[in-house]
């Protein structure tokens, strides 16, 4: 465990090396996310500019799910999203010959190699927006709350791991697999929807099996609207994310043994 | 023009539907993977229409539905989707040093590519398009004015234009920079929010409405959608085709005139 996390250190020096040398482009990506994020809340906001409610969430508890939702995927793109978005072009390639014969996992070898600076500035951003959301909603959630919330968000991340290796997993079999970083994309889509949209098959289906809707929000629920009742939520979060971070880890064993280098 | 100076792009057109049909999963998959986000969007605007009760800025829920469907339609047939990257790397690796030889207009190539790729695109994704219309088929409602399938043909033709335009302008920039996804990510995010296919335009407050007519990315998707859906109407009608036409020209020149400059600024390496 210790030589993983010295390893881990060095990659990380690396990668912000690395970045701060790309001075314009580390400043145009956090760009790129703070106008989808900005994007998302005008959305929003013409929405609540028509309706008081959805479901049983108002105005301001969306705007902080939302933030939420922004913490969690800026985190999970932070430290591990190009890595895994990668590995398609790894097989394409056969460059994934040298990480398979590292003497470390070959799961955390092509998860950890770089590392993403402004992802963690625009996941302040996020927490900034959330501050303010709890400042507008008059909640100062207790310390319980705030620890549940801090847990959950881990949770969350993992969930986004798992869907994403699961896609990368499949450029085995399609070479050409580009394609799935938008299936990524498209998958995290609905996280930063209110639960309360969707109707009850739906939501056992991406409440369990593919958790995307509980990403953000169960955190969201636990740190402002789990009425003294935070077990249940907590347990759906943990069981699904532990579930679901199993299996991609199994189908991704799964998938290298199917794996033919392209390469001599 | 000649027959011989068309016959070269058609070649080059079949050359693109045998490349692009190498994609024809990612194409597939994307279009299934989009189900997702727009079942979100079903279901959010259904929890919205049933809090308010009644209509939204002339929208209910069964028009809702339907903007969001021809949305989906009419980006299939008009967004490039791998053209930006392509012509950057053309660029940076140094293969446009080929076409440049040839007697072939790049503009013209790339568009021949892209035309190949929308309807390689087009074909690959109408299934599942296909069985989306048909499960919402009660919030179809066609136009029975023959005319507006007229209008809204030419703005999506108009809109697929200045859309290839901007993305291959935007891909000149390869000429200066290394990297230009960042700037090719700015203007999307601009044309997703702008451009309709978060939200129709038209729900938006007037004076944001008003300044946003004036875009070019109220032209790459919102305008023909909202002349299908006769939300364009009469004099409202005739001054978005001419905005249009206005935005198609303006993109062509930016086109062309990116590509001079680039050209002028390019020094081919390797032989």
């Amino acid at each position: 465990m210790r030589r993983y996390f010295e390893i881990y250190s060095i990659m990380l020096r690396n990668s912000l090396i690395r970045e701060l040398s790309f001075k314009a482009n580390f400043i145009l990506w956090m760009l790129v996310e703070v106008l989808w994020f900005c994007g998302q809340i005008i959305f929003f906001s013409i929405i609540f500019g028509n309706v008081d409610r959805i479901g049983d969430w108002t105005k301001w508890e969306v705007v902080l799910l939302i933030g939420t939702h922004q913490i969690i995927a800026q985190l999970f793109q932070a430290f591990f999203f190009v890595n895994v978005a990668n590995i398609p072009e790894l097989v394409r390639t056969g460059k994934l010959d040298s990480m398979l014969v590292l003497p470390v996992d070959s799961q955390f070898a092509v998860s950890t190699k770089q590392f993403a600076l402004d992802s963690v500035v625009n996941a302040i951003v996020g927490g900034v927006v959330v501050c303010f959301s709890l400042a507008q909603l008059h909640i100062t959630p207790n310390a319980m709350a705030l620890l549940l919330y801090l847990v959950a968000l881990g949770f969350g991340i993992a969930v986004h791991y798992s869907i994403m290796l699961s896609l990368a997993a499949v450029s085995f079999w399609i070479v050409r697999a580009q394609g799935l970083v938008y299936g990524y994309f498209n998958f995290l889509n609905i996280a930063r929807y209110p639960d309360a949209i969707f109707p009850r098959l739906f939501k056992i289906i991406f409440g369990w099996i593919i958790p995307v809707v509980i990403v953000a929000n169960i955190p969201a629920r636990l740190l402002i609207k789990s009425f003294g009742q935070p077990g249940p939520l907590m347990l759906q979060l943990v069981v699904a994310s532990t579930i679901v971070f199993f299996l991609s880890r199994g189908f991704w064993r799964f998938a290298l043994r199917h794996y033919s280098s392209a390469s001599s | 023009m000649t027959r011989a100076r068309v016959d070269k792009y058609i070649s080059v057109f079949n050359i693109g539907l045998q490349n692009t049909f190498v994609y024809r999963w990612n194409y597939f998959l994307r279009a299934l993977f989009g189900l997702i986000p727009l079942a979100g969007t079903v279901f959010l605007w259904s929890a919205v229409f049933k809090e308010r009760g009644h209509g939204l800025h002339g929208y209910d829920y069964g028009s809702m539905i339907y903007y969001y469907l021809l949305t989906i339609l009419v980006s299939n047939l008009v967004t490039p989707t791998e053209d930006e990257w392509q012509i950057a790397a053309d660029i940076r690796e140094g293969q446009i040093n080929a076409l440049l030889t040839k007697p072939m207009s790049y503009l013209a190539y790339r568009f021949s590519i892209f035309l190949s790729g929308r309807l390689v695109y087009t074909f690959v994704t109408l299934p599942p398009i296909g069985l989306i219309f048909l499960y919402f088929h009660n919030y179809i409602i066609p136009p029975d004015d023959p005319m507006i399938y007229l209008y809204a043909f030419i703005s999506t033709l108009m809109a697929a234009f200045i859309q290839f335009f901007i993305t291959y302008s935007l891909a000149m920039m390869a000429f200066w920079i290394l990297e230009i996804s960042t700037v090719v990510f700015i203007v999307y995010s601009f044309e997703y929010f702008l451009g309709g296919q978060m939200f129709p335009i038209d729900i938006m407050p007037a004076g944001i409405q008003a300044v946003m007519k004036w875009m070019p990315f109220y032209y790459e998707l919102f305008c023909p959608v909202a002349i299908f859906l006769e939300r364009l109407r009469g004099p409202a009608l005739f001054q978005a085709l001419a905005i249009q036409t206005g935005w198609l020209f303006l993109t062509w020149a930016a086109a062309r005139g990116m590509w001079r400059r680039g050209l002028s600024h390019y020094q081919a390496v390797g032989g």
